[in-house]
């Protein structure tokens, strides 16, 4: 029993000095988040220009696959969201750099786990970057209210989208972590990392939403984990998802979940078994 | 044999006080190209991955043309000339990102780490040794796929009824002198963004910066016209001309003939007075930066 509270102190301890580590730079996160709004004012200008096309004399009736153009900017605007908890900039490259180096080494002597310590800090990271970035957020999802044409979503809906969103961290979390150990058999991840990243900006629905690919590739990519990284959530809230098919696809992103982190786990020990550590 | 010798002394002399730019330029090139050819699969593996990205940025737009048949109303940006606009991106931003866009990222690192010093004392001047240094090759494969964009998209343009596609002796050389426009008003851009890290000590933002600003010149300047984007379109073609790099050349060739012929042809004059203005101004900055330069070794 004295261990679950020594381990439990440990965990505190870690999430406090890395949430404490990131709150430094407030004034430059906020500003950098607002930046971050800023390609969204281009796509508002490019659909709008293509729902014109498509029915020059309604451009606000006019669908793409079932998308109307306020649907499009809140589905952008979403996708920002559901980017900000899968999101893990530099896990992969990091955990590569930590092996290269011998970093690692600290984990196999000091009484905590690497994954566990990593995700310690990436919540905090997280907690952190939520706590300076919901005023930018707030600021431009009330700006852009008008764009939300059926208005907030139903409850059980809304606890799909809050449900899937936290899922979709722990999926982004241990995917990349997936990545960045197999650090442990090639030296240098960084050409399947940028293959990832490709893929993962592309099939996740960060740039258009999923439904516009054309089959075989709308298939595909319903049976890739990525596209619950940004699509899924926002789909979620814009109702395109519903009923069955919904729980189907909740179970779904809690399986790829549960797999990653038991391949994650298993990378970890079967890496550790071919690492030798040299020098202090 | 001793004649010979002060023959070529006396020839070196005036070259030694003012070195050929070229010459110093070419020197440049060649050191970053063997730098770059010392990993052979790296550079390889970055023109590929380089290539990949670029390729399925064209693919989003494949796809939307399967969706719609161009891109605003009677805009003229149909598929064949909106291949002509992406071609003319990437070929800019190949040359942007091969030349320039190293110089830049290392610049902010001259003046955290006091290595400017070093620039400040060559007998050349500071811009050129700090802009040109180095070349990063495998950028320019993308030079080729928006050149084989280019080359795809023109050989259906002729067949082009309405409006019918004009091909004079003019529209290559224009089109040329415009890209080279676009590309002096982006670097002069980038020189003022870089310039400021003189100032901020570090800049670290400078990249993100510089890929929202130049965002909004991806994407076909009429777009912005309706509504509440005349104040961004204003913003972004007449104080920061980012919207005129891409759209002033893309038009030439594309579709040189269609409405607003006549407004085209002042904004495509408006580019050329935009780039002179824009490159003296990035002089005047990064010589005012350079007065404030402190430097920060011992």
């Amino acid at each position: 029993m004295p261990r679950l509270i020594d381990r439990l102190s440990i965990w505190v301890t870690i999430l406090r000095i890395s949430l404490e580590e990131r709150l430094v730079y407030r004034g430059d996160f906020a500003l950098g988040t607002l930046m971050r709004f800023l390609p969204i004012i281009t796509q508002i200008f490019l659909w709008w220009a293509i729902f014109q096309s498509i029915n020059p004399t309604q451009p606000e009736k006019a669908t793409l696959v079932g998308y109307t153009f306020p649907d499009m900017v809140a589905y952008y605007l979403l996708t920002m969201l559901g980017r900000a908890f899968s999101s893990m900039p530099g896990l992969a490259s990091n955990i590569a750099r930590q092996i290269r180096e011998g970093e690692i080494k600290r984990f196999l002597v000091q009484p905590v786990d690497l994954i566990g310590y990593l995700l310690l800090s990436r919540v905090a990271h997280k907690l952190a970057y939520y706590s300076v970035a919901t005023l930018p957020f707030a600021l431009v999802f009330f700006l852009c209210r008008s764009f939300f044409t059926d208005g907030f979503p139903s409850g059980m809906q809304f606890l799909a989208f809050i449900l899937s969103l936290l899922m979709s961290f722990v999926l982004g979390f241990f995917l990349e972590a997936c990545i960045g150990l197999a650090g442990f058999w090639f030296m240098e991840i960084s050409s399947l990392l940028f293959v990832y990243m490709l893929f993962s900006f592309f099939l996740s629905g960060h740039m258009f939403p999923l439904d516009i690919l054309p089959e075989p590739w709308l298939s595909i990519v319903q049976y890739l984990p990525l596209k619950y990284l940004a699509y899924f959530p926002a789909a979620v809230f814009l109702g395109k998802v519903q009923g069955a098919q919904l729980w189907l696809d909740m179970a779904v992103l809690f399986g790829w979940t549960i797999g990653f982190m038991v391949l994650s786990r298993y990378l970890y020990s079967a890496g550790l078994r071919r690492y030798s550590g040299y020098g202090g | 044999m001793e004649d010979e010798l002060e023959r070529n002394l006396v020839e070196q002399t005036p070259t030694m006080k003012h070195p050929s730019y070229l010459k110093v330029w070419l020197t440049f090139a060649r050191n970053s190209l063997i730098r770059e050819m010392t990993f052979r699969t790296n550079f390889f593996l970055d023109c590929l991955s380089s290539t990949c990205w670029t390729l399925m940025n064209i693919g989003f737009y494949v796809l939307i043309f399967q969706h719609t048949d161009s891109i605003g109303l009677e805009s003229g940006w149909r598929k064949p000339e909106f291949f002509i606009f992406l071609g003319t991106t990437w070929i800019i931003n190949a040359i942007i990102q091969a030349f320039l866009m190293p110089n830049a990222e290392e610049f902010s690192e001259l003046i955290r780490t006091g290595g400017l010093d070093f620039a400040l004392l060559k007998p050349i001047d500071t811009q050129f040794l700090v802009s040109f240094r180095k070349i990063h090759w495998s950028a320019l494969s993308n030079l080729v796929v928006g050149c084989m964009l280019l080359a795809y998209a023109l050989q259906t343009l002729p067949w082009r009824s309405s409006p019918e596609w004009h091909f004079s002796w003019y529209t290559v050389p224009l089109y040329l002198l415009f890209v080279g426009c676009g590309v002096v008003m982006l670097y002069s851009l980038m020189m003022c963004l870089a310039a400021t890290s003189i100032w901020l000590g570090r800049n670290q933002s400078l990249y993100d910066f510089w890929f929202y600003i130049t965002n909004f010149s991806r994407y076909p300047s009429d777009i912005y016209r309706p509504g509440w984007g005349l104040p961004l379109w204003t913003v972004f073609t007449f104080i920061i001309p980012v919207l005129v790099v891409i759209n002033v050349p893309a038009r030439v060739l594309a579709q040189p003939v269609v409405p607003m012929a006549n407004q085209d042809w002042w904004i495509a004059c408006f580019a050329i007075v935009a780039t002179v203005i824009a490159w003296f101004a990035s002089r005047w900055v990064f010589k005012r930066a350079l007065l404030s330069y402190r430097s920060a070794s011992s």
